[in-house]
């Protein structure tokens, strides 16, 4: 594993120093981690969650609790036009 | 009479006899926070005014009627903040809404008072990765309060709440309450909606009770119980009765001893305090009994692929965009790369790289797919398990509460102290852990906790068994 590289994944910027470090506490992570792969997991399936209820559907109906507009942007760290503000991605 | 060392059933006492208002309540707890928790770092921040209007507005005769609740700092509270103890969120987002759990503590009358400290994000065992202030243990302020749910055990430990709200999802309720010497009950999964909770890992996270007394618990678990049209995973099956459980007797309750839950790496002081624990539920008249639970050694592994991954996925939405921090930049991946950079902490940077790597393309199969298959394994053994006992028996930690910066360059050594609460996620079992004694460590006494592992659902039992323990051992 490339820290730098995933972390570019996962869009989060790393110093020099963070990246150094965190590749060596990640690689011994990692290899306690291969410890599952010594588990015949052959014909098992895998669990998702331990609950019991799956694929839950409701009436396709407005419930009436949706936050206000006004709500939704109150967190916003800009806003421009009633909108959430972004840099510009079209050029 | 100093209000603050109240029970939730001492002070509902207190009202119905007229002896206190909510308003007098608040203002000594208040007083009692100002005093103490400088030193403790328990709490984030209060509103005593907005809990004064609420308290007007509160009926005494709902059954938690007038009872000020902490919250832990990644439960929305309407007008509140919640900052889920990060750089991301401090002093950038107020909650437009309730989270269930707070619509029905307000519903039976409760005032949410008091945002709790805790690990960023709820990542960690220590308390040691708030991203604000640290947290101490109150019974030794050198040592951590667990986590991550810390600031809410150490709140009731050090008497400047009532009770509080947790969540837990590797252990983040029952292991601070274990160190601090409080009540700390994790619900069967789906028992208690999710909605509103700042979410970390989605199949693992459940919300529940930290408390005084095990009869506390069980009446803030009647509260917040119960499906939830806004959580899917959330179980519509019906709330018992759980205040019906203290006082019952355990005549005949069957618990099981897990041999590789007294294996090595058990402290021999915590061995002995949860030995003498289970010693004196079988003198109860409980029948002990020998279980294994084979896959415990790949609980760890499996807990980290699993819980990473999901925080990966949910933390995505902290991108500097809708709410949070944001960093000045050019272009927009630089400003998801920068407001993430500045916005989280170490811990929480780790996981997330940690997630995105199980999770990305060429690694899924070798690394999430086969924790989901050894989760499987994981959840048989429990299922084994209980075919022949009620109940299963353990320590919640294998240490007493460790030094402030112990583990502090060494993220695999705290991740392996989670070896004996970790399952119960994986499993979507309930889960408590009460007060068992204390243990003597440089001169302080250190409280020890014993945890009671039950079915799904079976939240009944444990309550059944910790009270009885709780009155037993008085």
């Amino acid at each position: 594993m490339k820290v730098r590289d995933v972390a570019h994944l996962a869009r989060i910027a790393l110093s020099d120093e963070e990246a150094s470090r965190y590749q060596e506490q990640m690689d011994q992570i990692l290899k306690y981690v291969e410890q599952l792969n010594r588990i015949d997991v052959t014909g098992i399936e895998p669990t998702a969650h331990a609950g019991a209820v799956f694929d839950v559907v409701r009436d396709d109906v407005a419930t009436g609790g949706s936050l206000s507009q006004e709500a939704a942007l109150q967190n916003a760290p800009a806003v421009s036009h009633d909108q959430f503000r972004m840099p510009k991605v079209v050029e | 009479m100093n209000v603050a060392e109240l029970t939730i059933a001492q002070l509902r006492e207190a009202y119905l006899t007229k002896s206190l208002t909510p308003a007098e309540v608040l203002t000594s707890l208040a007083s009692e926070i100002d005093r103490k928790d400088p030193s403790i770092g328990g709490y984030l921040s209060y509103d005593l005014d907005r809990a004064l209007v609420d308290a007007a507005g509160c009926d005494l005769s709902l059954p938690l009627g007038g009872v000020p609740i902490a919250i832990k700092d990644l439960i929305n509270v309407e007008g509140h903040p919640c900052s889920c103890a990060s750089k991301m969120l401090e002093g950038k987002y107020t909650s437009p809404y309730d989270a269930t759990v707070v619509r029905k503590l307000r519903a039976a009358g409760a005032i949410p008072f008091g945002r709790t400290n805790m690990d960023e994000f709820a990542m960690g065992s220590s308390n040691e990765n708030s991203g604000i202030k640290p947290c101490h243990n109150p019974h030794d302020t050198s040592r951590i309060p667990g986590g991550s749910s810390g600031g809410s055990a150490a709140v009731i430990a050090s008497h400047t709440a009532i009770a509080a709200l947790g969540t837990d999802t590797g252990g983040s309720i029952r292991q601070p309450a274990s160190h601090c010497g409080v009540v700390g009950l994790k619900p069967t999964y789906g028992r208690v909606s999710r909605y509103g909770l700042v979410a970390f890992a989605s199949s693992l996270d459940q919300c529940g009770p930290m408390t005084k007394t095990v009869a506390d618990a069980a009446r803030l678990l009647e509260v917040i119980s119960g499906g939830c049209d806004r959580d899917s995973t959330c179980l519509n099956d019906e709330v018992p009765r759980y205040t019906e459980a203290v006082g019952r007797d355990i005549k005949g309750l069957r618990i099981g001893l897990p041999s590789e839950y007294f294996a090595a790496g058990l402290n021999p002081q915590v061995k002995e305090k949860v030995e003498s624990a289970i010693r004196l539920l079988e003198s109860l008249g409980a029948e002990v009994i020998p279980v294994s639970l084979p896959n415990t050694e790949h609980a760890v592994a499996t807990y980290y692929v699993i819980a990473t991954a999901e925080a990966s996925a949910n933390l995505a939405r902290f991108d500097g965009v809708r709410y949070g921090h944001r960093a000045e930049a050019g272009d927009l991946i630089e400003l998801y790369k920068k407001s993430r950079a500045e916005g989280f902490g170490d811990e929480v940077k780790r996981r997330i790289i940690l997630g995105t790597y199980v999770l990305s393309s060429g690694y899924y199969d070798a690394y999430y797919l086969r924790a989901q298959k050894v989760r499987t394994l994981i959840r048989r053994d429990f299922d084994d398990a209980f075919t022949k006992v009620d109940l299963i028996a353990s320590p919640v930690s294998p240490t007493p509460a460790f030094k402030m910066g112990e583990h502090h360059s060494d993220p695999l050594s705290m991740y392996l102290a989670d070896i004996y609460t970790i399952s119960a996620n994986l499993a979507g079992i309930c889960g408590i852990s009460i007060p068992c004694g204390t243990v003597n460590v440089d001169g302080k006494a250190l409280p020890v906790g014993l945890q009671l592992l039950g079915k799904p659902m079976g939240e009944m039992d444990l309550i059944r068994a910790g009270h009885a323990h709780e009155v037993a051992a008085q």
